[in-house]
């Protein structure tokens, strides 16, 4: 929503651009199939879009508005999220726009009684969290979508129907120059919240909605507070509710307010009564200056999916598959996630480089990471928003013991998204081995970064494909070297990366940790091998390499069957 | 103060917001009662139950809704 006498695009920091209906080839009786349609270019169509451009795959993206979302909602970029935004190049408009940041405040009565300190290990390239009005990051992946000839953009073209079929999807799209159908191998279901083609399969989304329910309100003002989450607990300004505020870029600020029991959704939204609620939140922060209502909105938390993320040939990716409460920032960034796992395990098989079972693991990793989002999500919005008296009073003492005490504090921690750990994934064979090890990233978990004494970072001298982390003394064995040209006839984008105090190798991208950090960090020893995923999570690790499960476990990973 | 480990004392939150919807408003206050006993008598230690009665209430007159 926005103010009285504003048009529904009419931001006060943003220019909505209109995007023509383009005529396209189906209209003109073309009937090529195509590799890919994704429907719905919110962000995580069209990430998914360029993770499959970055392996030279084609697809058709086509949605039904003719420009951004509207509003600001997801504001808050995870750091994983930043790889994958760098993995499809578009990494560079979002670092020079977003504030990034990694403290936090929680205030009970006025009082602080929580500091968030989010870690920031020395060897990372981002910030734990960087905050980005959602316009600005549809903004910044339609530049580079639009400008990648892989892509065939089609706005204001909307699904109509599709037929499933054993081999592919046909799809009934209409735009404002015509009607027509479109064949295409893969469908990717990235049409949002309230997905029509979950409804025109027939599938429901499954879990439990919460009782609370937020305001979200975006206002410009001038007001000095770094980049930091503010979470006010029975505050002044919104008595019987939390408050929950955050900075963005150009002056707006996101101010969320949670309505009283009882509490009428409609005449809390009303401009006046807003108006009357964020002045007195804002009087309570201190800031008596002026300040410009932008957009508002009103939300409740809900932990829903769907049973299975894949139906055949279609997949479900996103708020399509999964709706998830928006204390701790998990909606976006696991989306993003979802499009970047099925976007290297859909191009690799469409490449022929991989067996298409490789896409039976697409539901089991992701829908597991939304689960474990409910876990976590859960206790946070059992904090944020009491369901219950028990839970009421049972945070009341809690926050009124936490003014003195130390020990309740932790309670109101909002467990800001990490990335999921795929242990249990099929793709991660021989979990097991973590067993060796006294300490490093386990088996499925994102692999942690490190800076190289040259410049630059490890990971950025991982490939597209499979990645092996050897450690050494000096220079790899003829059976290590044996192994890795194993590996390269395994997969054709295999990279090697051999870690050694001085690096030199002929048959490899040598890496020199003068002072054995790297190896601290992944806890390795001389002839500790790491696989990488093209994900960068971790497939395997062994202390000593262990050739037949590590080229099984290569295998694997390109759709080989699990042993 | 003990040195619960923090997901223990999390726990002991989550299941005490439960008992206390299962013990309903009407009986909430006997309920909370009774498990003050019940702790003091497992704690077998009146110096630290008059220590933890002093921490409770501590503060409670700045509570004043609930």
């Amino acid at each position: 929503m926005r103010p009285a006498g504003k048009g529904p695009l009419e931001s006060l920091y943003f220019d909505y651009p209109r995007f023509a209906a383009r005529r396209v080839p189906e209209l003109d009786g073309a009937t090529a199939r195509h590799p890919v349609l994704i429907v719905g270019a919110g962000p995580i169509g069209m990430t998914a879009a360029l993770v499959l451009a970055r392996y030279g795959v084609r697809s058709v993206l086509i949605d039904r508005k003719d420009t951004f979302n509207d509003g600001s909602r997801a504001i808050c970029i995870a750091r994983p999220s930043m790889h994958i935004l760098e993995r499809i190049g578009t990494v560079t408009p979002f670092l020079a726009k977003a504030l990034g940041w990694r403290f936090g405040r929680s205030y009970y009565r006025g009082e602080q009684i929580f500091q968030l300190e989010m870690p920031q290990p020395s060897g990372e390239k981002y910030l734990p969290m960087y905050n980005l009005q959602q316009q600005y990051i549809e903004k910044f992946l339609h530049d580079a979508v639009a400008a990648n000839d892989l892509i065939d953009m089609r706005w204001q073209s909307e699904l109509a129907g599709i037929e499933r079929h054993e081999d592919g999807v046909s799809a009934r799209i209409s735009s404002p120059q015509g009607n027509y159908y479109l064949d295409a191998f893969y469908l990717l279901a990235a049409d949002g919240a309230r997905s029509p083609i979950r409804s025109m399969m027939g599938l429901r989304l499954k879990g439990d909605n919460y009782e609370g329910r937020y305001v979200i309100a975006d206002i410009r003002m001038d007001h000095d507070f770094p980049t930091e989450r503010r979470a006010f607990f029975e505050p002044s300004g919104n008595p019987g509710g939390t408050v929950l505020i955050h900075k963005q870029p150009d002056d707006i600020w996101r101010v969320d307010y949670q309505l009283r029991e009882g509490e009428s959704e409609q005449e809390a939204t009303k401009e006046e009564n807003l108006r009357a609620r964020v002045g007195a939140i804002l009087a309570d922060i201190g800031h008596t200056g002026p300040w410009e209502l932008e957009w508002w909105s009103v939300y409740s938390a809900n932990t829903l999916c769907l049973d299975d993320y894949r139906h055949g040939r279609v997949f479900f990716i996103g708020d399509a598959a999964h709706i998830v409460p928006i204390f701790g920032v998990r909606g976006l960034n696991n989306g993003l996630a979802d499009a970047e796992n099925i976007g290297w395990k859909l191009a690799l098989v469409l490449h022929g480089d991989a067996d298409d079972r490789l896409l039976d693991s697409y539901s089991p990793e992701r829908r597991g990471a939304t689960l474990d989002v409910f876990a976590n999500a859960t206790k946070s919005t059992r904090f944020m928003t009491p369901p219950t008296r028990g839970w009421r009073l049972a945070r009341e003492a809690a926050l009124s013991l936490s003014l003195k005490h130390e020990f309740p504090r932790g309670l109101a921690n909002p467990r800001q998204m990490q990335p999921y750990t795929y242990s249990e994934s099929p793709l991660t064979p021989y979990a097991g081995r973590d067993a060796e090890f006294a300490g490093g990233p386990a088996c499925g978990s994102a692999a942690p970064n490190a800076k190289l004494i040259g410049g630059g970072h490890l990971l950025d001298q991982a490939g597209d494909g499979v990645t092996a982390i050897l450690f050494c003394a000096s220079e790899p064995t003829a059976e290590q070297v044996a192994l890795l040209e194993q590996l390269s006839h395994i997969d054709r984008r295999f990279a090697a990366l051999i870690v050694a105090a001085r690096a030199s190798s002929p048959c490899a991208k040598a890496i020199a940790d003068a002072d054995g950090e790297i190896a601290r960090l992944f806890a390795a020893a001389p002839g500790t091998l790491y696989l990488l995923r093209p994900d960068l999570h971790i497939a395997g690790r062994w202390n000593i390499a262990v050739p037949g499960e590590i080229l099984k476990t290569a295998e694997v990973c390109l759709g080989g069957e699990t042993p | 103060m003990s040195a619960m480990p923090f997901e223990d004392f999390e726990a002991a939150y989550e299941s005490l917001a439960l008992a206390i919807d299962s013990a309903g408003a009407e009986r909430e206050t006997l309920f909370l009662t009774r498990l003050a006993l019940v702790l003091a008598h497992e704690l077998g230690d009146i110096a630290a139950f008059r220590k933890a009665i002093k921490t409770a209430l501590e503060g409670l007159d700045q509570d004043v809704r609930s």
